[in-house]
């Protein structure tokens, strides 16, 4: 990017911090940069607290735990422990595919929640959890574990989930049941949430299933997909590659995944993350207690998908090596198909990104993939060594902004007038008010999936379809000066 | 196979293909560790028994799928429909971010809202420095003409006073000491979202009228409560007061705010009651209130004032629209003009032509209070039998209200009614006393696919089908957008029905 983007970035950024009291000013003067070629980061701080009365477009650790990690797992009940709300918003809203009979075998898409009243606070909430597992058991026979996510209130009133988890758990036969501290209120962040729910499945699962897969007949081909949810479908979209390369998915965390994937995950051979973010921590855990390595991959767009298949068989023998070269022939022609007719009506287009986990930098690639230019970044909840992985993948002069405020994200976008926004359901209508072509990066907005070879030739459709769509000529009255 | 570049295919069609339903296959038999399939059917069928459902009635401590939000969401809705007014909810941050998720799902439409968020430390020393920063942060980036403040639960339990800590930010000057920093306390675990909308609406009116002698002037105010089709009804009852040539000022109006042009334009604050109009609303003459199950302290708070009080129930149908026309008309003193008359005979023209299809059908029915009882009311005039009424944030006044609704017409006594049940009980009413329809929010689709009721939407949220909220469901116009509403479903399932070539299309009819 030109010295005049640099410095016109900058000055954008002032500009905004000027409208601040002081205070505030002083705090997101911090979370704003400009990428300069070379810096081991991005030049933000992060991971920190959001200010007060912003308009933060973050969630909270309950969302990390049960919207991300937890709530995907399927044969799992997941209750949403406290008052009605937390479980109500998040219910089914995330497009965690999976495949189950719903209430029966499968519960992703329901809403458990013990719906406190004003005497569960009062009194205290264990006795009715206490009961409440006796009626998941008794109209949910088929369900293979437990998990309690705490909201507020739970970790302000003082409740024993974990007497109550140890109790019943001995009462059904050992069955699984995990309490998760995930109360809203902790850290800055869903991040915290993905931390203290991979914890639970370290302590609540993992301690628990030691010894008991002796007879799992394991192959050296074993992999596990981690850090996936399957929103829309994606972690299907990137199985088949990885099957097809001749490796074997043992499991896949957390998106359609079940517990018996999550018990068997430490017998893989090589654990491959997708989103570093929420997951890492179980992978570090996994290598050292169990001694399973794990890789980062990134499946968006063929280049990205190239290195990382790549990347993956460099794990493995020649047999994987081969099938991974296999693999990048057999859709070299598609992804090649696919561009071809869309970098066309999408290159130098611009484009500002705003979203969480990995895809700030990670689906970076893709549209460059499709000549497209990322200007602007940034992470909802992304920490140091997030931005530092950004390098790889932003260029000089880049607009980074770190937790960004509504009101810093509008006027970027408002100056900056990108060809496309991709960020989440709470920006999507702003700036598509002020005609500017939107995409949801976190759901897809309701298509995908968007990982994978099958996943590219959708997202480059919908990119053109939102880009290229006849009613942004429309805006504008004709008789309008 | 991978994809056709002429022809992309995405969830809907791409995991049908062989190779993924194989994928699914070995995933399933080798790695899931699932029970067997006929054990998964033995217990899907039993679900569906009444042996099910008696188990599932005896729940006392876990709910499945309410049918009920909480309150600062409710708070948040009251709010936004006052003139540039910022919601701003003291708490921890995540529960904003749902809510303007929540909204936007719904309205596909901006939402706004702050928070004040608040970890850790502040549930140790409480949010005071929250409240202290968070305002000032608010008043300078967002620049409101109001901040409407409510509470998450976090607050509520470590007890945060709101009024005290507003005085505070004002003395140390987060905002100036004559601005507008109405509040409500919110706590979610006590009501839900109608309940929420009733406090902040009555923490709002208290703002303004607190102070002032009261000098009754001719005007009336109106209060819709929490309503997934505000946008549509305000408008509509805008219209309808312009021709009844009513002096009406709605409290609360946000149905600019949620309905604002693709024009390059983002406007944060749109419409709204002005805050001048806020304020006068004290002279009102009276208040009409929408839902009076949604807006039951606002209601004693505005009669405590001195105002008449008009409480309606969702005015969906012929008699309650009648009822609203003759209140305008009652309060107003002006007579109500044949127009609208035309108006009220159009629709009972309507029900008229359309009533045999409708006519014995039976209803399952939930969502929100009033607006249940409004769609019942109205299914009643239609000769249709309401067979499950449920409200999971109903109450027993509102069980014994509906009931006499019921037991009014005949064709109400084969109805029973369910206050705070859930939607996993409707489940095992619409297996065990199966209905032909079911009219519901969009998570009425899994009881849809589960049972094979069609479903009718209405209520809120809904998620998967666009716009319907810009269309009134109030009044005579609202009512036929809901006949014509329930009518398409109803064709559409006699088509679904008959369709079949040689064996069932003699039914297939082109006049129906």
């Amino acid at each position: 990017m030109s010295l005049d983007t640099k410095a016109s970035n900058k000055e954008l950024i002032d500009e905004v911090l000027s409208v601040y009291p002081e205070k505030g000013a002083k705090k997101r003067a911090k979370h704003l940069n400009v990428y300069e070629e070379g810096k081991p980061d991005c030049g933000v701080k992060s991971n920190i607290k959001s200010l007060p009365g912003v308009m933060t477009i973050r969630g909270c650790a309950y969302a990390g735990s049960k919207g991300v990690v937890w709530g995907p797992i399927k044969d799992m009940i997941h209750i949403s422990h406290g008052p009605v709300g937390c479980g109500q918003y998040s219910w089914a809203s995330r497009r965690n595919y999976f495949i189950g009979i719903t209430g029966v075998n499968a519960y992703g898409t329901m809403q458990f929640t013990s719906d406190f009243q004003e005497k569960d606070i009062v009194f205290g909430g264990d006795k009715k959890l206490d009961k409440l597992i006796d009626e998941v058991e008794d109209l949910f026979p088929l369900n293979k574990g437990i998990s309690i996510q705490s909201e507020c209130p739970i970790g302000l009133i003082g409740d024993d989930i974990e007497a109550i988890a140890r109790k019943k758990s001995k009462q059904y036969e050992d069955k699984t049941i995990v309490p998760v501290r995930c109360e809203g209120f902790r850290g800055v962040s869903q991040s915290l949430g993905h931390h203290i729910a991979n914890d639970s499945i370290r302590d609540w699962v993992f301690d628990k299933v030691e010894g008991k897969f002796k007879a799992f007949e394991g192959t050296p081909y074993d992999v596990a997909i981690i850090g996936d949810y399957n929103i829309g479908g994606d972690a299907w979209s990137s199985r088949i590659l990885l099957e097809e390369m001749g490796l074997r998915v043992i499991a896949q965390w957390s998106g359609d995944g079940t517990l018996a994937e999550l018990e068997k995950t430490p017998k893989a051979k090589l654990n491959v993350l997708h989103c570093y973010r929420s997951m890492n921590y179980i992978s570090r855990y996994m290598e050292e207690k169990y001694g399973v390595p794990w890789v980062e991959y990134n499946f968006f767009g063929p280049t990205k998908i190239e290195a990382s298949l790549r990347e993956i068989a460099s794990h493995f023998d020649d047999t994987i090596k081969e099938g991974a070269e296999r693999v990048i022939a057999k859709y070299r022609a598609m992804a090649d198909t696919v561009i071809a007719k869309y970098k066309s009506r999408l290159e130098g287009k611009k484009v500002m990104l705003y979203v969480g986990g990995l895809r700030p930098r990670h689906v970076v690639g893709a549209y460059e993939d499709l000549g497209m230019e990322i200007v602007g970044t940034g992470y909802e909840f992304g920490h140091n060594d997030d931005y530092q992985r950004t390098t790889h993948y932003v260029k000089d002069g880049t607009l980074i902004y770190d937790d960004v405020t509504s009101f810093e994200l509008e006027k970027f976008v408002e100056k900056v007038r990108p060809d496309l926004v991709g960020s989440g359901i709470k920006e999507k209508y702003v700036f598509q008010k002020m005609g500017v072509p939107f995409r949801q990066m976190h759901s897809w907005d309701y298509s995908g999936p968007y990982h994978g070879y099958d996943g590219f030739a959708i997202f480059a459709r919908d990119m053109d379809m939102a880009i290229n769509s006849p009613v942004w000529g429309l805006t504008r009255a004709p008789w309008a000066k | 196979m991978s994809q056709d570049t002429e022809n992309i295919i995405d969830h809907v069609k791409l995991f049908r293909q062989p190779e993924y339903t194989s994928l699914f296959e070995n995933k399933k038999r080798n790695f899931e560790g699932g029970h067997a399939d006929e054990k998964v059917a033995e217990i899907g069928e039993w679900t569906k028994t009444w042996e099910y459902r008696e188990k599932n009635f005896a729940r006392q401590a876990l709910t499945v799928n309410p049918a009920k939000a909480c309150q600062p969401l409710g708070a948040i809705f009251a709010a936004v429909g006052f003139e540039s007014t910022m919601p701003f909810v003291h708490g921890s941050q995540g529960c904003v971010a749902y809510f303007r998720s929540h909204f936007s799902r719904h309205f596909k439409e901006p939402s706004s809202a702050v928070s004040s968020s608040m970890t850790e430390d502040a549930a140790v020393f409480g949010g005071l420095n929250n409240m202290v920063d968070g305002l000032a942060n608010t008043y300078n980036l967002y620049q409101p003409k109001m901040i409407a403040v409510s509470t998450t639960c976090m607050a509520e339990v470590i007890g945060d006073d709101l009024d005290s800590f507003i005085k505070n930010a004002k003395a140390k000057g987060s905002v100036p000491e004559e601005f507008s920093v109405p509040f409500a306390h919110t706590p979610s675990f006590v009501g839900s979202h109608i309940t929420g909308y009733d406090n902040m609406m009555k923490g709002i009116l208290t703002h303004f009228w607190e102070g002032p002698a009261r000098e009754e002037n001719g005007k009336i105010n109106l209060i819709g409560g929490f309503d997934g089709y505000s946008v549509g009804n305000l408008r509509e009852i805008k219209r309808v007061a312009g021709l009844m040539d009513a002096d009406v000022t709605l409290l609360g109006d946000n149905s600019d705010v949620w309905d604002t042009p693709t024009d390059g334009e983002f406007r944060m604050y749109d419409g709204g009651t002005p805050l001048e109009a806020a304020k006068a609303a004290l002279n009102a003459k009276a208040t009409i209130l929408m839902q009076q199950f949604g807006t039951e302290k606002t209601t004693a708070y505005i009669a405590d004032k001195g105002q008449e009080t008009v409480v309606l129930n969702y005015p969906v149908g012929v008699a309650a629209t009648d009822k609203l026309v003759m209140a305008f008309s009652r309060l107003s003193g002006k007579a109500i003009p044949t127009e609208l008359e035309k108006e009220r005979g159009r629709l009972v023209d309507a029900m008229a032509d359309s009533q045999a299809h409708i006519h014995g059908k039976r209803f399952a029915l939930y969502g929100d209070p009033d607006m249940v009882y409004g769609l019942a009311a109205f299914l009643l005039e239609l000769g249709a039998e309401p067979a499950h009424i449920l409200a999971t944030n109903g109450n027993k006044a509102w069980a014994a209200k509906v009931q006499e609704l019921l037991d009014s017409s005949p064709y109400g006594k084969d109805c029973q009614v369910y206050a705070g049940k859930d939607l996993w009980h409707m489940r095992s009413l619409l297996f065990t006393e199966p209905v032909d329809f079911l009219i519901g929010n969009t998570y009425g689709k899994y009881l849809e696919r589960d049972t094979g009721t069609p479903l009718i939407r209405m209520g809120f949220p809904i998620f998967d089908r666009h716009h319907h909220h810009r269309s009134p469901t109030w009044g005579y116009q609202g009512s036929l957008n809901v006949l014509v509403k329930i009518l398409d479903k109803i064709f559409d399932e006699m088509d679904k029905d008959t369709n079949i070539p040689g064996k069932s299309d003699y039914s297939y009819d082109i006049i129906r």
